[in-house]
């Protein structure tokens, strides 16, 4: 929607791609769509294998040759599309341009080469620094991510660094070229929340400064409030729903969503002992979906003889700028129950 | 008041640091778990939460004699547990039940769901191999598992399906105290909420007493009728769960539940800017 101005820094256009294995192809990511503006945080959220991850490393041309393969739709960013690029231009372009950090910093670094040999190792391959120059820049880095004592850290191995201190480097070497599009999928999880309220300041203030977009991935909800201008909530590999932050949280429209809002436990103005709202069931296989709504059999709201259950529901804009696809958004249940009275 | 089922006091746990080559004089030791001391009333739930190496999780294992303590006492129905020998722990054992935060690696993949869940009732050599089998089948109904999939395998299981095999493994032999630790942290949002109900539920019906431990202070509250709040092996709150959560007295306790993300914009937005004003007048969170 937003492409229509020509503004999108990153466009996904019905980003298909499937898993291949011995049971069948996994459609991990079915038909996917979203923009993202220069300088805007886009937050997916969404549980485990909904296909999130699988967006985020589809974009960023990180997936296994072996077993994974984009079948359809295309990423652009910046007016190039990503998803025929050739190999050199697509490595010219991670690390400088577009940057990824991951839930895990302990794995994302290498243990074997100490912390200003790896940004180091960035900045020189995309930049034309001397190796001074570069080591200079390294040290303004760890200091910008609020590594304290900055120069003697340069030369500690990762293991010397704790967890939150890991994801800080991640963050530093991520952002050394001033990236336009930083991808962060799960980026706190792993984090104690005291930490990951630090590294989430972190990743907004860097943000504001160097005018770079954020598309963040994540399973938490306070996170996506924090973090996000816009949401897009992922299910079974679908978007069940898209909207600015605020419009999501005051007006969610899918059952899922609701469900998932409801099913958070609180930490505030709530009772102790508090039941929660479980949703029943689990997601379905995405080897052969079925052609219908695939949150149906776990939807409060759907019923034999309606639509969903006979064919799948369109993404639909049933506020400007608010997608939803579902036969029974909230706002139409109460207005039916209105109706009704 | 009834006499608690659970009695900790000035519990200690030390571990040694590896000594360094040359380094004379008493070998180094990390206290993991300092001076803790707490009770738990038959049928409440006590959550104990705290961030990585607060000594949550070492604490639960020195209650259950898992990890030695190094000093303080365990009472449980009155009996002092540091002191009791392997054998004579082996009844009490019976009591004290524990499910793990990862169903994925707490439960043995070569085992059926059938075999795991009688496990304990054989090692307690409890009832006959047919009495065995309708009571694993019991079991996994209460946790609301499907019986007829008592022979499956944990792989062919989600990790909310495995928690409920856990679960019903540490019902087996109907103890009073189960510690639950971590048990829905590796689980997806809707489906920790089916594990926590069932929690509840369960404790209703069977009149357990949790020790509930974990990171996630939102689900603590949900589950808890007092809470323990830890840092760097010590106790630094504790209280009714009203109380610590909505008038925390601890800084400690202000900064943890300040920290936590809820599902409101708008209150986040102001929270940033409150933390950015406290760094910004030279304080650290």
């Amino acid at each position: 929607m937003d492409s229509v101005l020509g503004m999108a820094l990153l466009e996904v256009d019905e980003l298909r791609m499937q898993f291949f294995g011995q049971h069948g192809r996994t459609r991990a990511v079915d038909g996917v769509s979203f923009s993202l503006d220069p300088g805007g945080t886009l937050a997916i959220v969404g549980e485990s294998g909904c296909g999130k991850s699988a967006t985020a490393l589809s974009i960023m041309r990180l997936l296994p040759s072996r077993n994974a393969e984009i079948v359809g739709g295309a990423v652009r960013f910046d007016g190039r599309t990503l998803t025929t690029l050739g190999r050199a231009e697509l490595e010219n372009l991670r690390g400088s341009e577009l940057a990824m950090i991951f839930q895990d910093p302990m794995t994302s670094l290498n243990p074997t080469m100490t912390i200003g040999a790896q940004i180091v190792e960035t900045l020189r391959r995309h930049l034309d620094l001397g190796k001074a120059e570069a080591e200079r820049r390294a040290v303004e880095l760890l200091e910008e991510v609020e590594i304290p004592d900055a120069r003697r850290r340069l030369d500690d191995y990762p293991h010397n660094y704790s967890g939150g201190m890991r994801q800080r480097v991640m963050i530093a070497i991520a952002v050394a070229c001033r990236p336009r599009l930083l991808i962060a999928d799960e980026p706190t999880t792993a984090l104690d929340v005291t930490v990951q309220a630090s590294v989430l300041d972190l990743l907004h203030d860097l943000q504001a400064e160097h005018e770079m977009a954020l598309l963040l991935i994540t399973h938490d909800m306070g996170v996506v409030a924090e973090m996000a201008d816009d949401v897009v909530v992922m299910y079974a590999g679908q978007i069940v729903e898209q909207a600015p932050v605020l419009e999501l949280f005051d007006h969610p429209e899918h059952p899922y969503t609701e469900a998932l809002l409801a099913a958070l436990p609180q930490v505030e103005e709530s009772e102790v002992r508090q039941r929660l709202a479980a949703i029943p069931g689990r997601p379905p296989s995405l080897i052969d979906p079925p052609p219908t709504c695939r949150f149906a059999p776990r939807c409060a709201y759907a019923s034999l003889d309606d639509g969903c259950a006979a064919s799948m529901p369109e993404l639909r804009e049933i506020r400007p700028r608010h997608l939803v696809r579902s036969a029974h958004p909230c706002s139409e249940r109460l207005q039916l129950a209105e109706a009704a009275r | 008041m009834t006499s608690p089922l659970l009695e900790v006091s000035q519990l200690c746990k030390d571990f040694p640091i590896r000594k360094r080559v040359l380094r004379r004089g008493a070998p180094e030791t990390f206290r993991a778990v300092d001076d803790v001391s707490f009770e738990i009333a038959p049928g409440e739930t006590l959550g104990l939460v705290g961030e990585s190496g607060s000594g949550k999780s070492t604490t639960a294992y020195a209650i259950l004699q898992l990890v030695k303590p190094t000093s303080g006492s365990v009472r449980f129905e009155g009996a002092e547990l540091t002191e009791l020998s392997p054998s004579e722990l082996r009844p009490m054992r019976r009591e004290m039940q524990i499910i793990f935060q990862d169903p994925y690696s707490s439960l043995d993949p070569r085992l059926s769901v059938a075999e795991i869940v009688a496990e304990p009732l054989e090692v307690h050599a409890v009832g006959d191999r047919a009495s065995r089998r309708t009571r694993v089948e019991e079991l996994l109904e209460v946790v609301g598992m499907d019986p007829t999939h008592a022979r499956r395998y944990p792989h062919e299981f989600s990790g909310g399906q495995r928690q409920r095999i856990g679960i019903a493994r540490a019902l087996a032999l109907e103890p009073k105290l189960l510690i639950c630790d971590e048990p829905v942290s590796a689980l997806d949002v809707s489906i920790r909420a089916q594990i926590l109900n069932l929690l509840n539920d369960l404790q209703a019906s069977l009149g357990l007493t949790y020790l509930f431990v974990a990171h996630d202070l939102a689900v603590v509250r949900a589950m808890s009728d007092r809470i323990v709040v830890m840092s760097r092996g010590k106790i630094v709150e504790s209280g009714l769960a009203d109380q610590v959560y909505d008038d925390p007295q601890h800084a400690y306790t202000k900064a943890l539940l300040a920290a936590v993300p809820v599902a409101d914009p708008r209150r986040m937005q102001a929270e940033r800017e409150r933390r950015r004003s406290i760094r910004a007048a030279g304080a650290t969170l």
